[in-house]
């Protein structure tokens, strides 16, 4: 079909120009972790003032008498650092057409996941302190709390791949729809890395 | 250091990145608070030098998928000003008399950079497609089909671009005469030749002597 041809049958908007070298799908999920990192950037922000800026900065932190519970945020750390790793191997599994070893690397990462959730719950509960103890009660609620809710976004991701993946989807060709939570699930990685060491080591 | 967010093997080695370069923080930061603000920095100045380094290294060649029957050959043709020059019909004609070809014309929506960056695209991508309309009605009269398309400024982009969608077999790249041509200047076709995996024919258009000629009949 001609130029013309093409022009005289196209209805409605005109059509999109390409230009651009990455996938649209994987250039949407950079622009929303671009907006996330901004998001999560101004919760920092507020962090540094709290405990850095503010002229009534804590001489301790957290300040006296409490205390985080870096042990066990510890051990969350290494579970949701291994669920990337098996993230990552279920997505090289199903590139290569291993099914079983892709429907195990989903489920592990969905179950890390889950396991990682539910021990930060536990975590608020016995931590001593609440939102209302003072400004870096608040800080430290909603950092770790802005994460945890990417981590159930994330895990919602995962469970629909899972669904999917035991419904028989995704083969060596067609995986774009594990890439995507994968490249997801690495940034809420990534930042609790940055939440973990800023909050709770330093 | 590549873009994290082009696949999530990317984004798991940027993960990777991320644990050493905290770890390192983090051990210097409970020596003490300036060091580890001074580590900071300097691994942030380091990612943002690898990055910025990496990006203006050509990307290597791509591999093109050839899914065109085996007895149809497509031939991709890249032309700003030139697309109706003379010796790039020529060109396409012997072409097309080598046997079944299928021809894809692309004219770059040329602009100036200001325009680029303010997004003032919609005269250039008209007058590209005057172009392009011109030279598929003139290939039309004589017997040529030919499909065509309006593409990306950046002719490498707009290559890339149709690559994706044709899978040609071959390009076809018309310029002005080296002197006069923003392309050849820039080394568009050379830079075609090393990052795509097809022949690539370089036609030179010269539209200024043919004007005179047209002016001296």
């Amino acid at each position: 079909m001609s130029s013309h041809a093409e022009a005289a049958h196209h209805h409605g908007p005109p059509v999109a120009n390409q230009s651009s070298r990455v996938d649209a799908r994987v250039l949407g999920m950079l622009l929303f972790i671009a907006s996330e990192t901004m998001l999560f950037g101004s919760f920092f922000t507020a962090y540094f003032f709290v405990r850095v800026v503010n002229p009534g900065a804590p001489s301790s932190w957290p300040p006296h008498p409490y205390h985080f519970p870096v042990f066990v945020a510890g051990v969350n750390t290494a579970i949701l650092v291994t669920s990337s790793f098996t993230m990552h191997w279920a997505l090289q599994s199903i590139k290569r057409g291993n099914r079983p070893a892709f429907l195990a690397g989903m489920t592990l990462t969905f179950v890390m996941g889950l396991a990682f959730l539910l021990t930060q719950a536990v975590e608020y509960l016995h931590v001593g302190f609440n939102t209302s103890s003072g400004a870096f009660a608040s800080v430290f609620f909603g950092l770790t709390g802005l994460h945890g809710a990417h981590v159930f976004v994330g895990l919602t991701l995962l469970g629909m791949v899972l669904v999917r993946g035991f419904r028989g989807h995704f083969s060596p060709e067609h995986h774009h729809g594990v890439e995507l939570p994968g490249i997801y699930w690495h940034f809420v990685d990534v930042m609790w890395i940055v939440v973990y060491s800023t909050v709770y080591l330093l | 250091m590549e873009s994290p967010f082009r696949s999530e093997a990317a984004a798991f080695r940027f993960l990777l990145l991320t644990i050493g370069a905290f770890a390192l923080i983090v051990v210097a930061g409970l020596i003490n608070t300036w060091l580890g603000v001074a580590v900071f920095l300097l691994l942030s100045g380091a990612a943002v030098w690898l990055y910025l380094r990496q990006r203006g290294e050509r990307p290597p060649q791509q591999r093109v998928a050839h899914l065109s029957p085996p007895d149809e050959h497509r031939v991709l043709v890249i032309a700003n000003e030139t697309v109706g020059g003379q010796e790039l019909i020529q060109e396409i004609g012997e072409l097309a008399l080598a046997g079944r070809t299928q021809f894809h014309v692309v004219c770059p929506a040329l602009n100036s950079r200001l325009k680029t960056w303010t997004s003032d695209s919609d005269a250039a991508r008209e007058a590209a497609q005057r172009r392009l309309d011109a030279t598929i009605a003139r290939l039309s009269q004589v017997g040529i089909e030919a499909t065509g398309e309006v593409g990306d400024l950046d002719p490498l982009v707009a290559i890339e671009d149709a690559i994706r969608t044709y899978h040609p077999d071959e390009i076809v790249l018309s310029t002005h005469p080296l002197g006069k041509s923003n392309w050849l200047e820039r080394g568009v076709v050379d830079a075609a030749r090393e990052r795509f995996d097809l022949p690539v024919t370089h036609v030179v258009v010269d539209l200024e002597a043919a004007g005179q000629a047209q002016q001296g009949e």
